[in-house]
């Protein structure tokens, strides 16, 4: 009998807690996999990172790394952020936030985190809907998706959560997909290495839910063939019009620059950064 | 060089016969414990050792070495 060898990277992971709770083919999982991915290639200390996660199947990612963690309050990710890197800035925040937790409920907290550039990574999950209650319209479901609760096609329009991010003051913004995976491995340790608010939006399958309601398939693989074929890089995206862009998820790296990170109001420092 | 599939924990969720660009993984009737049916690995010999497999499970099932 051959000697079973596992993947080096689940030393990064609690293993007693494998195989995780998410659906066969769901795009946390390999979120989950670019990450350890980029953190073994950065060779950071797993003691020195602290990662979030709110309430969803997304921020469930945080409960199998081997890192200090906190989970379970809905949309709150960026205000327990604020709170750690104020006290402690040395460590270094990771988010793990799904589109329902970081743009539906916790609105607000991202646009101001981004507006005060904290300095923490946070890794958004677009799903396009809010997946663990049972495939509910967010604020990132494409419009006319017919959802769990938009049975005639949603009819709102979307958010372009990585053009707020840019227009509130974030300095470093990407958009890939998990059909992408060099791209977005590359682009997660661009953003784990980069001071101030970074964002990557990771457009990611979610078979059961948002797959079987909008797109009547429970296929992964096809879930991924769809956003695959709706994706368009940056440059390409650069010279088409409006109306061709309708349908489109444009990928790519939107802002990368430097301004002084928050370090609070009350305390008074030296600028040094 | 080895390809390992971690039976225990792989969900059957077929995306490394998506991702792999020489069509290394084929599903054949293996079932695990879990009751999943579980992809094989039928063409060793053409693998390039690109590790796409192994980087985009989502259940980190897969080692190449
Ligand atoms: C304050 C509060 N409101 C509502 C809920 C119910 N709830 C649990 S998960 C969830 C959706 C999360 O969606 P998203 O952030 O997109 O994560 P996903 O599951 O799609 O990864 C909601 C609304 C809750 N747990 N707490
Ligand atoms: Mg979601």
């Amino acid at each position: 009998m051959v000697q079973q060898r596992t993947n080096p990277l689940r030393k990064y992971i609690r293993n007693r807690k494998l195989p995780h709770f998410f659906c066969p083919g769901c795009g946390c999982g390999q979120i989950l996999n670019y990450f350890l991915k980029a953190v073994d290639d950065l060779q950071l200390d797993f003691k020195k990172i602290i990662t979030i996660g709110g309430v969803g199947c997304t921020a469930r990612i945080p409960i199998y790394l081997n890192t200090d963690s906190l989970h379970g309050v809905h949309g709150r990710t960026l205000a327990w952020a604020t709170g750690i890197k104020l006290y402690r800035p040395d460590l270094k925040v990771v988010i793990f936030a799904g589109d329902g937790d970081l743009v539906s409920i916790g609105g607000n907290h991202f646009l101001h985190a981004s507006r005060r550039n904290l300095d923490v990574t946070v890794i958004l999950v677009n799903n396009f809907n809010f997946a663990m209650t049972g495939g509910q319209v967010a604020p990132t479901t494409p419009f006319n998706s017919v959802t769990m609760t938009t049975p005639y096609g949603s009819k709102e329009n979307t958010i372009d959560v990585c053009k707020l991010a840019v227009s509130a003051g974030a300095t470093y913004v990407s958009r890939w997909s998990t059909a992408k995976p060099i791209q977005t491995v590359k682009s997660i340790k661009k953003a784990l290495q980069h001071k101030g608010f970074s964002l990557v939006e990771i457009l990611s399958q979610c078979p059961t839910n948002f797959g079987r309601y909008a797109l009547r398939t429970g296929d992964p693989e096809k879930v991924l063939e769809w956003i695959k074929n709706r994706s368009i890089s940056k440059t390409k995206a650069e010279k088409l019009n409006e109306h061709e862009l309708k349908d489109k998820f444009i990928l790519g790296e939107f802002i990368d620059k430097k301004r002084p990170v928050f370090q609070g109001t009350t305390l008074f420092k030296e600028e040094d950064n | 060089m080895a390809i390992y599939i971690d039976e225990k924990i792989c969900k059957g969720c077929k995306l490394c016969i998506h991702f792999c660009p020489n069509n290394v993984f084929q599903m054949r009737n293996k079932i695990n414990n879990k009751g999943f049916v579980i992809p094989d690995v039928v063409n060793e010999s053409k693998c390039t050792k690109c590790k796409l497999c192994e980087l985009t499970c989502p259940d980190l099932a897969i080692f190449v070495e």
